[in-house]
């Protein structure tokens, strides 16, 4: 029999005869002297009491005691050695040498610093401790406990004078000045809630429609490396390849609004062979020969992508790892992103060099409630 | 208690009686100043209550400890800090020591940071205390609330601690949070972008909450400022307000104590404040203290000079929150994308993102902040505790919360999938599906298992009392047969393994005399099954007639042992057969007492005599 059975054929047994409060399963007479608690357990084995208390080898060896005062006053008497070597470390240690210790390096500053101000810290402590434990009166003490609730009379007293007290502030009487009260503290409130409407500009249609729906992509802005700024001819791109780039006029802008246009203006752009992917045929003409180029910005959260799988054209976000289908205009075939990466249309200029044939025709980055999002590339669109 | 000090006009006819006491050289030296004291605040009176409190010794009452000298240490090191940092988003040039980072254009905040690791003495020591003792301060809250927790500290009257420790929790992952956006280092500057995605995708105030929180587009030039205006004033103050409100409530309450002999719900055993209590933990604040210290010089931590300024072009693989962010992380992670997103109309309802942020923190959070009063619901037990709870003991409270702690596992390790995947180069999908489906399963599975491990040591310690303790000696009968001898427990383990309160499972109620309401008849039926799914697997103690039957049989088989055919194996090598006996749900101690414990079947269902009171 498993326990499981037994407690099952227990249960269903008693569930029978069983009642609430009925006389037949009360507690038998020879238990109920046991019962020392209100919710009718019994305690078969009572208090033994306080358990005798044993000396420490320190309290009957004076030997014991003398070493373990030697021991906390050294733990002690260290400390201002290690303060006097953080002194030293300080003021003697250039920030650039290296302490070598096997494959390990570590700053020699810091290293000093460190080490001598954590074991002053530590020894104080473990004196502390040590003298607590071998030296000092070990000897347990009780203290009674009282109810969390405050007395009864104090209660008694307390309401009584709430009572006394609103008919001496005429609260009791004059209704109207604590209900116009409570009133004027619900609203004063409002006027520092109204002060925080200005913590930032207010995402209007107008003001989404410039700020994070809008890229600095436009017809004919050249496609440039990321780093370099340098445009990228379509004849120097390998099948299989893939590039980090920007929009050429992105070097035009400094500071927080180069940070704001980069983050949704980054683009990727990959090389594959045109015969092994899905172009649908309403974007045959955003590619050049199997260059296609998508936004860099997850549409999960909006971390820049670029884990490329060459063979199977898929491109994995390091943050979450949502992964995208670039040979099928960026769907997403795994993780928690939910919408296709925006494909930038492209084409060439009269030098060869790659440029954008119109800026992205939907919002890049991630999603937000005001999104209209049917203009997005679905599985299966064509 | 402040008390105003007792005005000190003491008659002549007083002092008389008691001559005063000779003092030592330092307590004569400090007498004026302590009087000068005295007479203006009535130290005496404020201190004599607290001096010699006693509190009870346990080594898990020190994670309490390390979470408040832990944060201690952040107040030290972080206005440290405050004196380098500048909370600035504003374009420099880096001109610092840092050689590869040169002539690089980054915000304020970044090279501040970069001057604090290379250019402060000691700045990089601190900063990497900081950033240490940050981690030590959630874990350490965690663990001490997983302790309470465990140990059913949270029961009456400590449920507000308790709550004050949730959002004390709460408070310290943001605090956490933001501390580590505010370098503007690639990595940082990735969380904040994840904050930004995350933020903006709440369904209807999603775009609303982003431009105000940012100050408008993500990354603008407000957002480090504001974090850190958060960071070092509200967050630090709503801390040190809610520590106090938490160590003057277990001061009111005076502390739990485990059981044992001579501990009672009435009373609290241990040391006193003055001098046990001030030496030790003054002592483990250092002790604290300086192992943060000797991390901060050992372990490197947020190099951020690695990572190079924050890019929203860029980002590093493997890129990881702190820990305490990784449960949220791998259920943003792991939560699959396609069918999550709405479109409906012009909107998008982003439940991907939505969804794994919310539902887990509120999950996490808002079980822990609820669950003292659902128990309470279930057992109905109205009375204070203050005798801890061995987790054995209360198997369904201790199996759910090995539950969560399994779920929250999942979640954390999906926060590191990535890792996963490379470091045991097995499939990242593969990773992410399995954790998919373990998230909901491996919770199952650690209820049972660890409601059945609570269940075995609830048998082990009957084992000791019914049978005694394994002595190591076997013996041999003279029949030939070999038993193991056993020694009788002293009393004390025996107090200490039956003194637990036994909350009973109740069965359906079956009266009908129209005394209640079908409402209240079916709250109470949801109640009483709540307390079979919690009590009934649970092992009933034996009775005070079944113990004193075993000892009794455990002196007579002693003293049979070299005797005369006698069987002394009788109770001793058939455990298997007790142990099955035990699980039935009641007490019965095995064969060999039914015939004195037979009356005692009732105990599972019968000593419920509650009335259901509405």
């Amino acid at each position: 029999m498993t326990e499981d059975q037994g407690a099952e054929g227990d249960y269903e047994r008693g569930h029978g005869d069983l009642r609430i409060g009925h006389g037949d399963h009360s507690i038998s007479s020879d238990h109920s002297a046991e019962i020392t608690r209100l919710d009718e357990t019994h305690y078969p084995v009572p208090d033994p009491g306080h358990p005798e208390h044993l000396p420490r080898l320190a309290d009957v060896d004076p030997g014991a005691a003398n070493r373990a005062t030697r021991q906390v006053a050294t733990f002690f008497g260290l400390v201002p050695l290690f303060a006097i070597a953080f002194g030293v470390v300080y003021f003697a240690v250039p920030g650039d040498s290296y302490f070598h210790f096997g494959p390990l390096r570590a700053n020699a500053r810091n290293l000093g610093l460190g080490v001598s101000f954590g074991l002053g810290l530590l020894c104080i402590g473990l004196g502390a401790v040590q003298w607590a434990r071998t030296l000092m009166d070990d000897h347990e003490m009780v203290d009674y406990r009282h109810g969390a609730a405050s007395a009864g009379e104090d209660k008694e007293y307390l309401i009584t004078e709430l009572q006394k007290t609103a008919d001496e502030a005429q609260l009791t009487r004059r209704k109207v000045i604590g209900r116009s009260l409570l009133g004027a503290l619900a609203t004063i409130f409002l006027p520092m809630l109204i002060g925080l409407a200005d913590l930032g500009p207010w995402p209007t249609k107008k003001k989404r429609a410039a700020t994070i729906e809008a890229t600095i992509w436009k017809e004919g802005i050249r496609l440039v490396h990321d780093v370099t700024y340098k445009p990228i001819k379509a004849a120097d791109l390998e099948i299989g390849q893939l590039v980090n780039a920007e929009p050429e006029n992105l070097k035009d802008l400094e500071g927080t609004a180069f940070l704001q246009a980069k983050a949704k203006a980054a683009i990727i752009i990959v090389r594959m062979n045109p015969n092994t992917i899905k172009i649908p045929d309403s974007r045959k003409d955003w590619q050049v020969g199997g260059i296609l180029c998508y936004s860099k910005i997850c549409t999960h959260v909006g971390c820049p992508i670029s884990l490329w799988e060459q063979q199977t054209h898929h491109l994995l976000c390091p943050c979450h790892q949502s992964t995208f289908d670039l040979g099928d205009s960026g769907v997403v075939v795994f993780g928690p992103a939910a919408r296709a990466l925006p494909q930038l249309p492209i084409t060439t200029d009269a030098d060869g060099y790659l440029v954008a044939r119109s800026g992205f025709t939907v919002p890049t980055g991630p999603s937000y409630f005001e999104r209209d999002s049917r203009r997005d590339f679905k599985r299966g669109d064509n | 208690m402040a008390k105003p000090a007792e005005v000190v006009d003491v008659g002549p006819a007083n002092e008389a009686v008691t001559p005063p006491k000779e003092l030592g050289p330092v307590f004569k030296r400090a007498a004026p100043v302590t009087k000068w004291l005295d007479d203006r605040v009535g130290v005496a009176g404020l201190i004599r209550p607290l001096y010699r409190k006693v509190f009870p010794d346990h080594f898990s009452f020190l994670l309490g400890e390390i979470a408040l000298y832990s944060f201690i240490v952040l107040l030290l090191s972080g206005v440290f800090l405050t004196l380098w940092f500048k909370p600035s988003m504003a374009e420099v040039d880096y001109q610092g020591s840092y050689q590869l980072l040169r002539g690089i254009k980054m915000s304020d905040a970044y090279a501040s940071t970069l001057g604090l690791s290379f250019d402060v003495r000691g700045g990089l020591l601190l900063r990497q205390m900081h950033h240490w003792a940050a981690m030590l301060f959630v874990a350490a809250m965690l663990t001490h609330s997983l302790r309470i927790f465990f140990t059913g500290a949270f029961r009456r009257p400590r449920e507000i601690n308790w709550l004050i420790g949730v959002g004390m929790l709460v408070i310290g992952v943001f605090e956490g949070f933001m501390g580590y956006s505010l370098p503007d280092d690639l990595l940082s500057g990735t969380g904040l972008r994840f904050m930004d995605g995350a933020i903006r995708s709440t369904p209807i105030i999603g775009t609303w909450a982003e431009f105000f929180f940012f100050g408008g587009e993500f990354p603008g030039d407000l957002v480090v400022p504001r974090l850190y205006m958060l960071h070092i004033l509200l967050l630090p103050a709503l801390l040190l307000g809610l520590i106090a409100a938490h160590l003057a409530l277990v001061v009111y309450h005076k502390h739990t104590q485990f059981a044992g002999p001579g501990k009672t719900e009435a009373n609290v055993v241990g040391y006193p404040v003055f001098p046990v209590y001030a030496a030790k933990a003054g002592g483990f604040f250092f002790i604290v203290f300086g192992v943060v210290t000797l991390m901060g010089a050992l372990m490197q931590i947020n190099p951020v000079w690695v990572f190079g300024p924050y890019n929203p072009g860029e980002v590093t693989a493997g890129s990881q929150p702190d820990w305490y962010m990784g449960f949220a992380e791998g259920a943003i992670r792991i939560m699959p994308g396609p069918g999550f997103e709405w479109h409906i109309g012009a909107t998008t309802w982003s439940w991907n993102i939505f969804i794994p942020l919310a539902l887990p923190m509120a999950l996490l959070f808002g079980g822990m902040a609820i669950y003292p009063f659902l128990e309470a619901w279930v057992t109905g037990d109205k009375s204070e505790h203050h005798i801890l709870e061995r987790p054995r003991n209360n198997p369904t409270r201790t199996a759910l919360g090995v539950a969560a702690m399994t779920w929250y596992a999942m979640l954390w390790i999906g926060g590191g999938n990535d890792l996963v995947a490379t470091q045991f180069h097995v499939s990242l999908n593969a990773v992410t599906w399995v954790l998919r489906i373990a998230v909901f399963v491996a919770p199952v599975l650690a209820f049972l298992l660890t409601k059945r491990i609570c269940i075995g040591l609830q048998r082990s310690d009957h084992e000791r009392l019914l049978h005694g303790a394994e002595t190591g000696v076997i013996e041999r009968s003279p029949a030939g047969r070999f038993s193991e001898r056993h020694r009788t427990i002293s009393v004390g383990e025996q107090y200490l393994l039956t003194q637990h309160k036994e909350p009973y499972p109740l069965a359906p109620v079956a009266s009908d005399d129209g005394e209640f309401t079908e409402k209240e008849i079916k709250a109470e039926q949801r109640r009483r099954r709540a307390t079979r799914f919690y009590f009934l697997d649970a092992l009933r103690k034996p009775t005070k007639a079944e113990l004193e039957a075993a000892i009794e049989h455990q002196h007579h088989l002693a003293a049979a042992i070299h005797g005369d055919g006698h069987d002394g194996h009788d109770g001793h090598d058939g455990h298997d057969g007790h142990g099955n006996g035990h699980g039935n749900g009641h007490a019965t101690a095995g064969h060999e007492l039914t015939a004195d414990a037979g009356d005692d079947e009732h105990t599972q269902f019968g000593t419920e005599s509650e009335h259901m009171a509405p």
